[in-house]
């Protein structure tokens, strides 16, 4: 796969939908291609997070440490972006990602990130629409939630 | 101690051979007043005929006959009679002869003198240096080191050459002048008077006068000695100058040096000419005198001419000696404050008795009996702040103690004071029933093993350094014969008469039976478990790894590391990890390699097929242009450049993304740029050095590196045939300027890990080396090469201080360096301070896991950074404020909620 097709599928994830194709070339090109066979970890829960990745090819699978060991809690498809938020805000990686078939990605480090959002503003702000929508999102589902939970309360 | 007069130490050190060559010296007078009457011999007889009237006249030639008192005349030997030309030959042979014979005498004394000088130099080098070894810990707090060493190098080097002059000098100037004065004296009183009291004018003024040489010589000497020591400040501390950019202020004050330097030295110049013009004059006065004087004498009739005329030959030899006699007496003086300079340096209060460090190939074992114990220990520093205030601490034999405080709290103060690095101020440190400081460190240094937080390193290799705690006397000789017997011979003879000790250095210094070992190699096992435990395993590898190893050296690594391509592989494929590395293979174009290594397919040995040269080279051009390459690697050129300036063209030129661009440097981005126009406008004008530039942007593209997709498998299929005809046609002065990439045969251009793959690590896998590194060990233990490989680790040479391995390097090889030393107690001062908390607690637990292995039980006491690790230890000691202020086992000081508690919640 070559630079010109990452930067369609770059195009495909939410995150970078508003970024221009030259910027995203740039990004592309600034990251790192990787491979993983299947049953590979991209990253454990826990660890120091140090890169954001873009699923360009494969399957996997969002693994959590439960109290009766790990438990699967969600699918990560093709143009999926996962590991952002850590390298937004300094925490440990909150799940392990676990490649379900072969996956070939491309691993965008913390420090590209956040140079090319300090250099393209435009970029920044894109970041930050679909992290507000995301927000909003997760409001609406908490405050969902927490109705349902009164609700069960008082009965 | 050194004495303080410099001719009274060279009299004590060599008054058997001063007493020698003074003998000799007045021995070779003989021949010399011999020669001297024989020119007159020879002028007036055989030449202008004196006794020889009659053409056949002869006369007696060498007899030797005495007049003695009570028996007359003995004749010795009767003579031969010659004719007037044979004695004049004879008497030539015979002046030939005393030539002869002065020149022997005379070389015979220099060499003397000579090695005199240099056998006392080396004794006052050995000397000073023994000092340094001897000084009290403190005193290291002032001194500068490149001071020291310049005292010891260059300010008593003149103390040699004045040594054979010391004595020679004197006896013989002053005999001679003496002989001219009473010459003159026994001519005529009055001008032996007038000649004396010039002679005592020119003895006290000049001296007088030279006086201030020797105090502007005293300075030249210690501002030289200063600027020694600021040279190597500035190079010890080139990393602060140039961060704070203070490098001008260093060049303002070493010129200001230079020129304080060059006015002592011009004023000394002019000082000594203007001496030197005062003792000319007096000297040339003097004859003055006897011309106006005793001329005046002479025509009163009060002196007979022929007097007169005596007494001036005679002055001639006067001003010779005299003169170098008063130069003598400088030299003198000048030598002894120059040695005085030195030796008040090193007259130290406190130094340690020469017992205390006395050699000793005994075993320490045993000989320090237990516990070591601080009794009212108190550390005062020099400015009078108190590190340790009356503490008692006792580290029983085999516990471990933790020892934990803030910094300032006198935890590590203690450790050093146990380790004799710091002396008490009061109380004393007691090893059983002895005071450890009475101990010799034979005993003390073996049985106490201590590591700090920052410890030296002798320049040398990896290995050197860590065998360096071993040596402490030369345990068997050498066997050696012939040559090398005759020079170890010659070098213990020399060594005595200088009064330097006659160990000998290329002896075996370790005590291998000691360490459980036979030889060197048997006794590698056990410090390769050390490195183990410290965790410095892998870094020597690494260091192994990119290392270009001398095959000589290495029997069969060259063979077995070819062997292992294959093995390593096949462990690779068996992990289904075959496609990490991707093998270079004659045939097929390696797509993690770049271009230029797919075209070469080896690596260059001269400079002009290196990268950046090679495209300016007739030959590799021709073959491009023959295959038709050199038209698709212009127009792939021409593709990365437009790439690349799509890509990077908005960034500012110090933007890092320009890292990834291995292709290009920022500044190279406007020159491209330019091109590209120019070549869109009209593609006729492009000349070869345009073609050249585009040329090699093609050479480093990887195409899973860079994915501009570039690279067709038609192209990969030329540059691969390319090979085949580059490497066929090689001219006779290329021959050997590339070594090929040969899966069979080992590449002496590379190094070791280039060999070991012989093909690159692909892109793709993250983390290839880690995964590598964890497959390779087995098959390394598997071929026998792992032994092989951390040896050739160890011979890294880390340079001046260490300098060249990191911090954490340095921490780790010196605990390992502690531990692989016997003793039955360790210290350890935060040794492992620069590593990470996790990291630390596991080499902590490793450090004492290897101190216990094969039944040994020492005592150990660790100053800890982090309070956690105390629970490893049999007791934990708290430290504050220079005060132990809590001391038991880890669950007492629990429950105590003092200190401790608070250490551990921190």
């Amino acid at each position: 796969m070559l630079l010109n097709d990452e930067v369609k599928m770059l195009k495909q994830v939410p995150l970078f939908a508003g970024v221009s194709p030259a910027k995203l070339k740039l990004l592309a090109f600034t990251s790192e291609r990787v491979s993983y066979r299947a049953g590979e970890v991209l990253f454990h829960q826990g660890d120091a997070g140090d890169a954001a990745f873009v699923l360009l090819a494969g399957r996997a699978d969002v693994i959590v440490d439960g109290p009766t060991g790990p438990i699967k809690v969600a699918d990560l498809e093709e143009n999926a972006i996962v590991g952002e938020i850590a390298i937004l805000c300094d925490v440990a990686r909150t799940a392990t990602i676990k490649a379900a078939t072969p996956v070939e990605a491309l691993r965008i480090s913390k420090d590209n990130f956040f140079k090319l959002m300090s250099d393209f503003p435009e970029m920044t702000i894109e970041v930050v629409r679909v992290l507000a929508n995301r927000l909003s999102q997760t409001t609406v589902e908490l405050s969902e939630a927490r109705s349902r939970v009164a609700a069960l309360s008082k009965r | 101690m050194l004495d303080p007069n410099i001719s009274r130490y060279i009299w004590t050190h060599t008054k058997r051979q001063q007493l020698w060559v003074l003998m000799i010296v007045a021995l070779s007078m003989i021949p010399y007043f011999l020669s001297l009457n024989l020119p007159k011999q020879i002028v007036n007889g055989p030449i202008q005929g004196d006794g020889f009237a009659d053409p056949a006249a002869v006369q007696t030639f060498m007899q030797i006959a005495f007049d003695l008192p009570i028996l007359g005349t003995v004749t010795l030997f009767d003579g031969i009679q010659l004719d007037r030309l044979n004695t004049l030959f004879a008497l030539s042979g015979v002046f030939l002869l005393l030539v002869i014979v002065n020149g022997l005498f005379k070389y015979y004394i220099n060499t003397y003198k000579g090695r005199l000088g240099e056998r006392l130099l080396r004794r006052i080098r050995f000397t000073l240096v023994d000092h340094i070894l001897r000084f009290p810990p403190a005193t290291f707090k002032r001194l500068k080191g490149a001071e020291i060493s310049s005292m010891v190098k260059d300010e008593v080097e003149p103390l040699g050459g004045f040594t054979g002059d010391a004595f020679v000098a004197p006896a013989l100037l002053g005999g001679q002048a003496i002989m001219a004065l009473v010459f003159i004296f026994v001519q005529s009183i009055p001008l032996g008077l007038i000649t004396a009291a010039l002679v005592g004018v020119q003895a006290f003024i000049i001296p007088r006068m030279r006086r201030r040489l020797l105090v502007l010589g005293r300075e030249r000497q210690l501002t030289a000695r200063e600027l020694a020591g600021r040279v190597s400040e500035i190079v010890d501390g080139i990393h602060t100058i140039h961060s704070y950019d203070t490098s001008n202020f260093e060049r303002a004050d070493i010129s200001s040096r230079l020129g304080q330097i060059y006015k002592i030295r011009f004023d000394i110049y002019q000082w000594k000419f203007l001496v030197k013009f005062l003792n000319n004059f007096l000297a040339s006065v003097t004859p003055f005198l006897f011309y106006s004087i005793g001329g005046y004498l002479a025509l009163q009739g009060q002196l007979d001419i022929g007097q007169l005329v005596a007494v001036i030959g005679a002055y001639k030899d006067l001003p010779g000696p005299l003169k170098e006699l008063i130069d003598w007496d400088q030299n003198r003086q000048d030598v002894q404050i120059k040695y005085n300079l030195v030796i008040g340096q090193f007259a130290v209060d406190g130094l340690l008795e020469p017992e205390i460090q006395a050699v000793s190939a005994e075993r320490a074992e045993g000989k320090m009996s237990g516990p070591l114990a601080a009794v009212n220990l108190g550390v005062t520093d020099d400015t009078g702040a108190v590190g340790l205030d009356r503490v008692n601490f006792t580290l029983m034999p085999g516990e471990t103690v933790a020892i934990i405080g803030n910094a300032g709290s006198g935890a590590d103060i203690l450790a050093e004071a146990l380790a004799r690095i710091v002396w008490p101020t009061q109380g004393q440190i007691n090893a059983g029933s002895a005071d450890l400081h009475s101990l010799p460190e034979s005993i003390s240094g073996r049985s106490i093993t201590y590591a700090g937080t920052d410890a030296y390193f002798f320049f040398g290799t990896v290995r050197d350094n860590l065998l360096y705690g071993l040596k402490h006397a030369p345990i068997t000789d050498r066997v050696i014969e012939g040559a090398a017997l005759t020079q170890r011979q010659w070098e213990r003879r020399e060594a005595v008469w200088a009064g330097n000790p006659e160990f000998d250095i290329h002896s075996d210094w370790i005590d291998f039976e000691h360490q459980g070992a036979a030889d060197q190699a048997a006794l590698m096992p056990s410090v390769y478990a050390a490195l183990d435990a410290v965790a410095l395993t892998r870094d020597m590898f690494d260091l192994a790894l990119r290392s270009h190893v001398n095959l000589a050296e290495h029997g069969d690594l060259a063979a077995k590391t070819v062997e292992m391509r294959r093995v390593l592989r096949d462990a690779l494929t068996k992990a289904d990890l075959n496609r990490l590395i991707e093998p270079f293979e004659p045939g097929t174009y390696n797509t993690e390699a770049t271009v230029i290594e797919n075209l070469l397919f080896g690596n260059a040995r001269t400079p002009e097929l290196m990268a950046g040269a090679i495209i300016n080279n007739p030959y590799f051009l021709s073959v491009l242009k023959q295959l038709g390459l050199a038209d698709t690697l212009f127009s792939m050129g021409t593709e990365i450049a437009r790439n690349a300036i799509e890509l990077f063209s908005d960034l500012p030129p110090d933007h890092p993304f320009f890292q990834q661009l291995t292709f290009m440097k920022s500044d190279d981005i406007p020159v491209y740029a330019m091109l590209l126009k120019k070549m869109d406008k009209n593609s006729s004008n492009i000349t070869d050095s345009d073609r050249t530039m585009m040329i090699r942007l093609s050479f480093d593209y990887i195409e899973p590196r860079h994915r501009f997709g570039l690279l067709s498998s038609e192209l990969m299929a030329q540059i691969v045939a390319f090979r085949t005809a580059f490497n066929e046609g090689l001219p006779a002065n290329l021959k050997d300027a590339i070594e090929f990439y040969d899966p069979e045969q080992y590449m002496v251009s590379g190094t070791l890990l280039d060999n070991m793959l012989c093909g690159r690590i692909s892109q793709k896998y993250r983390d290839g080396v880690e995964r590598i590194y964890a497959v390779a060990g087995g098959v390394l233990r598997e071929l026998g090469i792992y032994d092989t490989l951390l040896s050739i680790g160890l011979d890294f040479h880390i340079g001046a201080g260490g300098k060249r391995l990191t911090s954490v390097q340095r921490q780790k090889l010196a605990l390992a360096r502690a531990l692989i030393r016997r003793s039955d107690y360790y210290l350890f001062n935060r040794p492992l301070s620069a590593l990470d908390t996790r990291t630390q607690e596991q080499v902590l637990i490793a450090a004492l896991k290897y101190l216990r292995k094969e039944g040994r039980t020492p005592a150990v006491a660790w100053v800890i950074s982090n309070a956690k690790f105390a629970q490893l230890f049999d007791r934990v000691a708290v430290f504050e404020r220079g005060r132990l202020v809590e001391d038991g086992s880890h669950a007492e000081l629990l429950q105590k909620n003092g200190i401790f508690k608070e250490l551990m919640s921190a």
